[in-house]
């Protein structure tokens, strides 16, 4: 017993010797690589995820659609770390600035303080966040009024259901996602008065992002008080949304990226955030020299916010609709028509 | 009375009288007992699965993990072999194949079973995504498992025609049956047959089993095999049972509320069932209970609301933990003299 274990643990000690080695041989490629590019003028952008990952099918997806495209039409250098969780976001960031990376995009509002930790050490390295401010001089904040788009897909909401009762599911219950909630309740009654809005929400933890279970559970309890239409701005707990409104043949709404293919037919639109164009538009600029700090607003007006429409919902609404929903459009860029901004109310109140 | 405060008055009992009118309601009452159903499953799967272990006296804080794992397997095996009950056995494969990691390390090999546990969990957490990306070319999510491969509800014939209990105990999958027999099959098993009572005798008194002649450390592997069975059940429950799908992480800390439950239900198969329906049903309670009106109290703030589950595992734990009854010889490794 005792000499099998003692076989067991130095074949560990085997294994971890040549891992030693390997990963000597991979920081001398690394150094002697990193010397190569110092040489050429390739301008390197690192993106950190939040704990979602890069293929949520929604917000993280969207800004590697950005990166990605930025790879392939710019030329850029680009790596990326998907923390494993929340003490990670500082060492991931440090990770990038520290090795001489010359654009560091952050993505989500959890990752507001490792940004402005080391932003700080950073002054030379440039970096964005999304979702949230960092007040120094070389972060841009990337913000989107996504009251705006809610706003529209709660009119559409409104004018599709039949029940006159729709849904808003939330993920985490934090301020970014009552800005949503706020808007689509406000847009659906814009749209009809009369319109009831049940509001949920998965939780209090960033899990609540990832919860497809409770997303139907929420979504089926919402259709048992007559809800028939129901926007998920939820990450990944929204598939279990859209589950349950394929199951009873309803109408979901989905968020940040295009969700229409989800379910085919059963998803009225996305409100969509062009995370994906603010990256882009970002690298751009910063590699051409022209990044500035401070806070950047995408809104329906430059199209950084917008409702989806393509061959998965085209038979779902109808041009009345879409006359309207242009008109409101317009009257929402001129400020005819104020939305209410969770962001401005909380800070009232 | 003026007719600002008549309009509030107004507005009070309306929202009062909702309040009162919900809880009468028999549709809530459907909708709230079939939620408590069907979210219990996985956390009865998963309590069942810890029971198994830890009776035999192996700690496994794994639970999370191999539900995990379950889940992945078992959407993959669902969408590869387009067939539910393939993939209901990929997941109870995949999450066993794991569990005998964790029973090689704890009973072979002597290890700390909770740094065994703990790790198995961070292991399946960074597993499941890299495999995704290697099978699917995602790490997010599968692709979505369609309604022509995806399980069937179940319409137990009598049953459905009876008004209230047939609404809350039939249209469901059969999973969600499948936990139950497990459970009543599990306390029998313990209970009465020679097999359970050894089960237990190595959990309390490793060394007066093997003087009877029972081999300790085979039965403590096959138990914790046992335990990855279950979960690899609450992980297709997950996945492919109740959602249509695997995504990251989205067992979302159930794996920890089953094992709570299994302590609440002092390590015993039937009120540990209890408790998964406990916590089940403040779970579905506090889903409804967000935005609606009580009577009396008016609307609660949904903060309040959310934190019910966690007040309730904390009320259950410090009140019942007390004279909770753990098997004598848990987490002590077995060494034969």
């Amino acid at each position: 017993m005792l000499k099998s274990l003692h076989l067991f643990l130095s074949l560990c000690m085997l294994g971890l010797l040549a891992c030693e080695k390997k990963q000597s041989e991979i920081e001398n490629k690394e150094k002697s690589s990193q010397a190569q590019q110092s040489e050429s003028t390739t301008f390197k952008v690192g993106l950190v995820f939040d704990k979602a990952g890069a293929d949520d099918k929604s917000f993280n997806e969207s800004a590697s659609r950005g990166a990605k495209q930025a790879q392939e039409e710019l030329g850029i250098e680009l790596k990326t770390i998907e923390p494993p969780d929340d003490s990670a976001y500082e060492l991931s960031n440090e990770r990038f600035a520290s090795r001489g990376y010359d654009l560091v995009i952050s993505v989500g509002f959890i990752q507001e303080e490792a940004v402005q930790k080391v932003a700080a050490r950073h002054p030379e390295t440039k970096f964005a966040i999304i979702d949230t401010t960092v007040n120094l001089p070389n972060v841009a904040s990337l913000m989107f009024e996504e009251h705006q788009g809610s706003f529209l897909v709660g009119m559409i909401a409104a004018m599709k259901s039949k029940t006159a009762t729709v849904g808003f599911v939330g993920g985490m219950d934090i301020p970014l996602i009552r800005r949503f909630a706020i808007a689509y309740e406000a847009g659906a009654k814009h749209a009809n008065p009369d319109v009831k809005v049940l509001t949920n929400y998965a939780g209090v933890t960033i899990e609540a992002f990832s919860d497809p279970t409770k997303g139907k559970e929420l979504a089926s309890s919402q259709i048992a008080q007559g809800a028939d239409v129901i926007f998920a701005a939820a990450g990944s707990t929204g598939l279990g949304v859209f589950d349950a409104v394929a199951e009873k043949n309803i109408f979901g709404i989905g968020v940040d990226s295009n969700q229409n293919w989800i379910k085919p037919g059963n998803i009225l639109t996305s409100m969509l955030k062009r995370v994906d164009v603010a990256v882009y538009e970002t690298i751009k600029e910063a590699m051409n020299g022209n990044f500035e700090g401070g806070v950047k607003r995408f809104s329906l007006e430059d199209k950084g916010i917008d409702y989806a429409i393509d061959q998965y919902n085209k038979d779902l609404i109808n041009q009345e609709t879409i006359d309207q929903l242009e008109k409101t459009k317009k009257q929402i860029i001129s400020g005819e028509l104020k939305v209410p901004d969770y962001y401005v109310i909380s800070k009232n109140s | 009375m003026d007719e600002k405060n008549s309009k509030k008055y107004e507005a009070f009992y309306s929202a009062e009288g909702k309040g009162i009118m919900l809880w009468l309601d028999l549709a809530f009452w459907v909708s709230l007992l079939s939620s408590t159903l069907r979210l219990s499953t996985p956390l009865t799967f998963a309590a069942l699965g810890g029971f198994f272990s830890e009776r035999s006296g192996v700690v496994n804080i794994a639970l999370e993990g191999l539900m995990l794992i379950g889940a992945f397997a078992a959407a993959w095996g669902n969408l590869y072999f387009q067939s539910s009950v393939a993939g209901v056995l990929c997941g109870i494969l995949a999450a066993m194949l794991v569990a005998s990691l964790h029973a090689v390390a704890c009973v072979k090999f002597k290890a700390d079973q909770i740094v065994s546990g703990m790790a198995i969990n961070i292991f399946a957490f960074g597993l499941a995504p890299m495999l995704s990306k290697a099978l699917f070319g995602t790490r997010g999510s599968s692709p979505q498992i369609l309604s022509e491969i995806h399980m069937q509800t179940w319409n137990i014939p009598l049953l459905e025609k009876i008004p209230f209990f047939g609404d809350v105990l039939s249209h469901h999958i059969p999973l969600v049956y499948l936990a139950i027999v497990f459970v009543f099959m599990t306390h029998l098993w313990s209970k009465k047959s020679a097999l359970g009572l050894h089960h237990r005798a190595v959990g309390d008194h490793p060394e007066a089993a093997d003087s009877l002649g029972i081999k300790v450390n085979r039965f403590r592997i096959v138990s914790v095999l046992c335990s990855g069975v279950l979960c690899g059940l609450a992980g297709a429950f997950l996945s492919i049972g109740h959602g249509s799908g695997f995504a990251r992480n989205m067992t979302s800390g159930r794996g920890y509320i089953a094992l709570t439950a299994m302590i609440f239900g002092k390590w015993k198969p039937i009120p540990t069932f209890f408790a998964c329906l406990l916590f089940g049903f403040t779970d579905a309670l506090q889903i409804r209970m967000q935005g609606t009106p009580l009577p009396g109290l008016g609307e609660i703030p949904p903060q309040f609301v959310q934190l019910l589950p966690y007040v309730v595992t904390m009320v259950v734990l410090a009140g019942f933990i007390g004279s909770s009854q753990a098997p004598k010889a848990l987490g002590i490794p077995y060494i034969k003299e």
